[in-house]
């Protein structure tokens, strides 16, 4: 098989600000330039979700599979969805749940060929090439952040496999063509954070794509940075967190 | 009891032509016609593998009854034991190759071992095992296989072959081999107790699933174990046993039934304290997972399969029946066939639980919903693997001095020479 892997050349991108106050997504975009200009070890990526502004329209979970080229069933970021209460005092709740990429990861011990591991900026990265698809860290993940790639098609029992779903994808800055039947096809697949597009400047699809602004990313080694300020909001919290996992993804509620 | 090895010929043969098409399918289009995926990404293939390396860890620690403790009424099946304790072995590690994701990269498993994960010890503990039993096996057989060299039939130019030149018959031969027999049956409990206890420490270990994360998990494997492998130990010996219809063999088959009941019922009393606290629980997600084995859409599973046919009727059959030989086989078959469903019940239901409020309609699609049940390929590779094992110990039974004919007369003319 041969090796289909590039590396990506490494460039910044910068949006000009408007008039007028800075849009967050600017804000976080120059928080990100000045994370990038430290050592990999000096990043500590967090992700906030505010989900008093979250309205469940799921754009961030699509964004995500756009992004990724995620086949059917692989879901990085669902969005969790309950019904609280009883008409007329009924209300909705909306959860995106991406990888918490935690600081104690329960599913980094469990891995017998060391495929999964924790890098220095936080992110929890899986090698494609390493991965032998036994799927017992997706067991061992509290948040079922973790999907198994089967090598299913979208266009499969119809006349053609569309283009679409033959492209290959960029995760983690390599290039993945599944359509040979190669990695991560067979593999354990999560979100990233979108690390393919961190190293770019680029900040993750989720949030850019967020329309209510509900997600927020960042640096927070960097008391400057937006992510910094929400998370010593008063009404933060993270999901399961009697059990230690220390989540990297905050939520405003 | 011909007939018996008749039907199972027939059997093996028809479950390995049907269950091919599984195989092809696996091979030919990987992971896609299967039921498990990501919430549920364990399914059929992993409950047989541990159900196939439990039943070889019982049938070897009932060969260690006989070569390391020396219970005679057991001596004539030691062989038996052990080879059946090496074509499941076989076998299972067969199922779980052809689960993983990507087999071809299976050897990783012993270049970059991550010894912190349960997994990655049992790749070791496998092949520790697994050489332990094919040298146990062949000093088992040596001394029977000196003796057919001279024979003239395929038999006899196989056990010249294996036999590696070794043909001493004598007396003495013998006497070092049982002293190796023990050294290495020796070795191979406390390493079966290891590896399968390992097995059970897998699931126990996984702290994100309540159903599985319990002390009581590695014990319930080792008695499963045992109970397996006693059980169909218990019918092979009766179909196929050394000197089929004598008293001794009698003994034997009653003996085993005899140790079949005593695990079934300690097997009983563990998953009574299993459950009962487990269900007894005020606080409800901890007893979901067992509130799905019992009064979930597979309920049947437990309560027909496993209670009625795996525990009551082998019961009345052993305690009703307790002189009798085939009774004694007929509970081995039923326990050795259904435990399998315990073993499903294991895996399947500590994943199919919903590890968080609102996930299960979250986003949906093939391997992204809780409910599981095997895909026609599941069960025709299971059932494929399952049948090559009946037949290559058919022709091990045959072509091998297993159980051979005659023993005792053979036996008797090497006194007198």
């Amino acid at each position: 098989m041969p090796d289909t892997r590039e590396k990506q050349q490494v460039q910044f991108i910068v949006a000009e600000p408007a008039e007028g106050a800075p849009d967050p997504l600017i804000r976080m975009q120059e928080d990100l330039k000045r994370a990038l200009q430290k050592p990999v070890e000096q990043r500590r990526w967090v992700m906030v979700i505010d989900l008093r502004k979250c309205v469940g329209c799921s754009a961030c979970t699509i964004a995500c599979v756009a992004e990724n080229k995620l086949p059917p069933g692989v879901v990085y970021r669902p969005v969790l969805e309950e019904e609280i209460g009883t008409y007329p005092n009924v209300t909705r709740r909306f959860v995106p749940r991406p990888c918490m990429q935690c600081d104690n990861p329960p599913c980094v011990p469990v891995c017998p060929v060391n495929a999964t591991f924790k890098r220095p900026d936080g992110i929890v990265e899986i090698d494609y090439e390493q991965c032998i698809g036994c799927r017992y860290c997706i067991t061992a993940c509290p948040y079922s952040a973790r999907t198994f790639d089967n090598g299913r098609y979208y266009s499969s029992h119809t006349p053609a496999l569309q283009p679409y779903e033959q492209l290959a994808n960029f995760e983690y800055g390599e290039t993945w063509d599944r359509s040979q039947g190669d990695s991560p096809i067979g593999n354990a697949r999560k979100c990233h954070f979108c690390l393919h597009r961190l190293n770019v400047g680029m900040l993750p699809a989720c949030v850019t794509t967020c329309i209510g602004a509900a997600t927020y990313f960042g640096d927070a080694n960097d008391p400057d940075s937006l992510v910094s300020e929400l998370i010593a909001s008063p009404n933060v919290m993270r999901l399961k967190e009697e059990m230690g996992t220390q989540p990297k993804v905050y939520y405003l509620t | 009891m011909k007939t018996f090895e008749r039907i199972l010929w027939l059997v093996a043969i028809l479950g390995f032509i049907i269950g091919a098409y599984g195989l092809y399918d696996r091979v030919v289009n990987g992971h896609v016609n299967v039921s498990y995926g990501s919430y549920i990404p364990w399914g059929l293939w992993v409950g047989a593998y541990i159900y196939l390396i439990g039943v070889s860890a019982g049938a070897f620690l009932i060969s260690a009854l006989v070569y390391v403790f020396g219970i005679q009424k057991l001596a004539n099946i030691g062989k038996l034991a052990l080879f059946t304790a090496v074509i499941t072995l076989g076998l299972a590690m067969f199922s779980i190759f052809l689960d993983l994701g990507h087999p071809e990269r299976a050897w990783r498993m012993i270049l970059r071992t991550n010894f912190r994960s349960m997994m990655g010890w049992m790749i070791w503990l496998y092949s520790a095992y697994f050489i332990l039993l094919i040298v146990e096996l062949w000093f088992a057989l040596r001394g029977d296989l000196a003796r057919w060299s001279t024979r003239q039939d395929i038999s006899g130019a196989i056990a010249r072959v294996l036999s590696f030149g070794k043909r001493d018959a004598s007396a003495e031969a013998a006497a070092r081999d049982k002293r190796i027999l023990r050294v290495l049956g020796s070795i191979g409990v406390p390493l079966a107790i290891a590896f399968h206890g390992g097995v059970g420490a897998l699931f126990g270990v996984v702290g994100a699933r309540p159903y599985w994360n319990t002390g009581l998990t590695p014990i319930m494997f080792l008695i499963g174990a045992l109970l397996s492998g006693g059980a169909l130990l218990t019918f092979v010996t009766w179909v196929f046993g050394p000197n089929r219809g004598s008293a001794e063999h009698q003994e034997t088959v009653l003996l085993l039934g005899k140790i079949t009941l005593g695990l079934l019922l300690l097997d009983v009393l563990l998953e009574w304290a299993e459950y009962s606290i487990g269900l007894y629980s005020a606080i409800p997600s901890d007893a979901a997972s067992m509130e799905l084995v019992l009064f979930g859409p597979y309920w049947w599973a437990f309560w027909i399969f496993h209670i009625g046919l795996g525990v009551l009727v082998p019961v009345t059959l052993l305690v009703l029946f307790r002189n009798s030989s085939w009774a004694a086989a007929l509970a081995g078959l039923f326990i050795a066939f259904t435990f399998f469903t315990v073993r499903l019940n294991i895996v399947i239901p500590g994943l199919a639980v919903p590890e968080l409020e609102g996930l299960r309609n979250a986003f949906t699609g093939p391997g992204l919903d809780f409910d599981y049940f095997p895909t026609l390929t599941e069960w025709l590779l299971q059932i494929w693997i399952i049948s090559a094992g009946v037949l290559a110990f058919l022709i091990g039974y045959r072509l091998l001095p297993i159980v051979p004919e005659r023993q005792t007369a053979l036996s008797a003319e090497t006194a007198r020479e």
